[in-house]
């Protein structure tokens, strides 16, 4: 990748395959996928289960390792990374954000938070800061010293969003992050990834839920490991909400 | 009857009204019981008036609407190729949307999976809209119930969307 590329696309994809098994077990689980996500981009993937989306996202983060293709982040290739590379690359430059939240239930809000920047060396102050500032900008400053057991499912979910943020990542990647959130949380969770999207972070977000890929600035869709379509869903329709609701036309 | 799923059924070939009405019995099986046999040919015969539809005799047979055959005239192709390509919706019902994927695969008129794209596009968009009116109001606001249930309606259509493609990718791949 060139340096003027480098300075729009924050994640490029080039031929991503991936193949679990063996002979007649084999699984095409990527079939050579081709993505762009620009700085600042919300970028959602939808498709049914199975259709390849969450190894996808597994790849991007470098949790899994593809079968072949490229992947660049921020202009570095990540498929040639080693072990040490990946985790590095996972600790300062990519986000995660999980269906089930995986917060450490013995750790209060706060903690949670700010154990990504103790693991990456920072000073227990600086960290407490850090992750105390987070916190706030998720809207859960007075539940810092709350144990995830005594937060609703929406506010677990923006405490993890708040620890995907510690690290000033590149991209966030999320993973069916409204999968275990009732209507009202999920609306909690999308106002938060609203105000990071207006703040320029760049976010993926894999989802089977229209509402949330409905709020991403483009939607893929995809089935048995292809992107079938790509949309943007800027503009949209608006003004039409009362004849939506029966009251005119 | 939907004047233009019967103009649709016509891309394919010309047809009597009583292969159209067979055709559509079998599309919409029980939900299409309460079309009654003469409402196959009001529609016809409204749509050759409009210049959609014409209409042959096979010579020697009786002047009966049933010896007649019907072909799309330009003005009924142009009508069918808008109706293909219109996602307005809530349209008058499932049925025609259904009919509409039967009908564009059946005639070659457009690939369904296209169609059920290009609808998902713009019930996401619509979906967009009402995300965002709920995001903008205040908790416990009187009118976020009333956009959950928009929400919730466009969601169960694109979930709907959603089994059509499954369907209609599944026949693409058997007839392949």
């Amino acid at each position: 990748m060139n340096a003027t590329d480098g300075d729009t696309c924050v994640l490029r994809t080039r031929g991503l395959r991936k193949e679990y098994g063996k002979k007649e077990g084999l699984v095409h689980a990527l079939n050579g996928v081709d993505l762009d996500v620009m700085a600042g981009e919300t970028v959602a993937v939808m498709g049914p289960s199975g259709c390849g989306k969450s190894t996808l996202l597994y790849l991007l983060g470098g949790l899994d390792r593809p079968t072949s293709g490229e992947i660049w982040l921020s202009g570095q290739r990540l498929d040639q990374l080693s072990e040490r590379g990946l985790a590095r690359l996972r600790r300062d430059a990519v986000g995660f954000v999980f269906q089930a939240f995986h917060l450490m239930d013995e750790l209060t809000a706060v903690e949670n938070v700010e154990l990504p920047a103790l693991l990456a060396g920072r000073s227990p102050r600086v960290a407490r800061k850090t992750a105390t500032e987070l916190l706030e900008r998720v809207g859960l400053a007075d539940r810092a010293r709350f144990l995830p057991t005594a937060l609703s499912g929406g506010q677990r979910q923006r405490v993890a969003i708040a620890r995907a943020l510690v690290a000033s990542p590149q991209v966030v990647l999320a993973d069916e992050p409204t999968g275990n959130l009732d209507s009202a949380a999920t609306i909690e969770v999308l106002r938060l990834f609203d105000r990071l999207h207006a703040a320029g972070q760049t976010l993926v977000i894999v989802t089977h839920d229209p509402r949330v890929a409905a709020t991403a600035d483009r939607m893929i869709s995809m089935r048995d490991g292809s992107f079938t379509d790509q949309t943007k869903l800027h503009g949209g329709t608006t003004g039409r909400l009362g004849t939506l609701a029966g009251l005119e036309g | 009857m939907q004047q233009e799923a019967v103009l649709a059924l016509l891309a394919k070939e010309p047809a009597h009204g009583y292969q159209l009405r067979a055709r559509l019995q079998q599309a919409l099986g029980s939900v299409g019981d309460a079309m009654n046999a003469g409402q196959i040919y009001v529609t016809l015969s409204r749509l050759e008036k409009a210049g959609q539809v014409s209409c042959e005799r096979a010579p020697g047979l009786p002047d009966r609407p049933d010896r007649k055959v019907y072909a799309l005239t330009a003005a009924g192709q142009q009508r069918v190729a808008e109706w293909i390509a219109d996602v307005s919706w809530p349209g008058p019902g499932l049925a025609e949307f259904h009919l509409k994927l039967i009908a564009a695969a059946a005639a070659g008129l457009a690939d369904p999976i296209r169609i059920i794209d290009a609808q998902r596009r713009e019930l996401l968009r619509q979906l967009r809209d009402v995300q965002r009116a709920a995001m903008a109001e205040p908790d416990g606001s009187e009118a976020a119930l009333l956009l959950e249930g928009l929400a919730l309606r466009l969601q169960a259509d694109l979930a709907w969307l959603e089994a059509c493609e499954q369907n209609w990718t599944n026949q693409k791949k058997d007839g392949s």
